[in-house]
């Protein structure tokens, strides 16, 4: 009976909210009156990390701090900032991480290198065998 | 077959080496705490309103006077940032100035966290908007910051605090005071 009662009690148990109850910040939703600026604060947005759901960008993210992100960049764009500021700003805050847009860096610069040295790589083993062919 | 080279198994190596790496990555997630990059610089300027009735709201030049302080990261909708409340309370009494901000947060559910937890602030600040969270790189709740008494940023702790992380935090904080 006692077991019973206690497996009532956890199907009615609400879950503990571990979300705000804050409504979301005003830009997080509401797309910019200006075509222009929209399509300029969402490709950004499409290539910054949520830092809650760090595999989705902020544009993919209902995290709610996703959405106060996207009200800064939304309030950065309208009032005239370059997306490219307001990423250099949030890598200034957050490093390189938050950012989605690949950058030749000293740790990164192997991935555009390699590509490159393995199609040299390629034509090299290609003449080679066409040559002997001849 | 006598004229099988050795360099012939080369790619099948490196694909082996290639599976070892992407498998052992995928068994292996990196770390995804994100960490503040704003360590060693001057705290945004910003000036949060009050989070509740009983302690004053948190600016930038509240940061300025000369002394060292704790600045904590927090909401009462964290279950970690209930779990660090002895700690940040043993830090008090120790002697650190706690202020806290509080993120996305309404003043009555503050309020009640406090009654319920303590209330080791001596000022909070409403954050309704991730600002100052995002102003100084934190990236979730809770996290605590070491601000010297010139408004730079010295420390950053992520997560909640621990009963061995109140010994280091104080340490820090005496640094910051140096």
């Amino acid at each position: 009976m006692k077991r019973l009662l206690l497996l009532i009690a956890f199907i009615l148990a609400a879950p503990l909210s571990a979300q705000d109850s804050l409504p979301p910040a005003p830009y997080a939703y509401k797309q910019l009156d200006d075509p222009r600026q929209e399509a300029e604060a969402k490709a950004l947005m499409e290539t910054l990390r949520c830092l809650t759901c760090q595999g989705q960008s902020i544009a993919d993210s209902d995290a709610p701090m996703a959405g106060d992100l996207r009200h800064q960049v939304r309030v950065r764009v309208a009032r005239g900032e370059k997306p490219e500021a307001i990423r250099a700003w949030l890598i200034e805050r957050y490093g390189e991480y938050i950012s989605f847009k690949p950058e030749v860096t000293s740790s990164t610069w192997p991935l555009f290198a390699l590509p490159a040295l393995l199609l040299l790589v390629a034509v090299f083993v290609f003449r080679n065998k066409l040559g002997k062919k001849a | 077959m006598s004229k099988l080279r050795w360099t012939l198994w080369v790619p099948l190596a490196l694909f082996g080496a290639f599976f070892v790496l992407v498998a052992s990555q995928l068994m292996n997630p990196a770390s995804t705490t994100v960490e503040s990059a704003m360590i060693g610089k001057p705290l945004p300027e910003f000036a949060l309103k009050p989070a509740n009735a009983d302690r004053p709201g948190l600016a930038t030049s509240d940061m300025r006077d000369g002394q060292p302080r704790l600045l904590n990261v927090f909401a009462s909708w964290c279950v970690p940032c209930a779990a660090e409340a002895p700690q940040l309370s043993a830090l008090e009494r120790a002697g650190a100035n706690i202020v806290g901000v509080a993120i996305r947060d309404r003043p009555e559910d503050v309020a009640m966290f406090l009654a319920q937890h303590g209330n080791p602030y001596s000022r909070i600040g409403a954050d309704d908007l991730s600002e100052v969270q995002v102003g100084i790189g934190s990236s979730g709740v809770p996290e605590t910051f070491v601000i010297d008494g010139k408004g730079i940023i010295r420390y950053q702790h992520i997560g909640d605090i621990r009963d061995q992380d109140v010994p280091m935090l104080l340490e820090k904080l005496k640094e910051a005071g140096l």
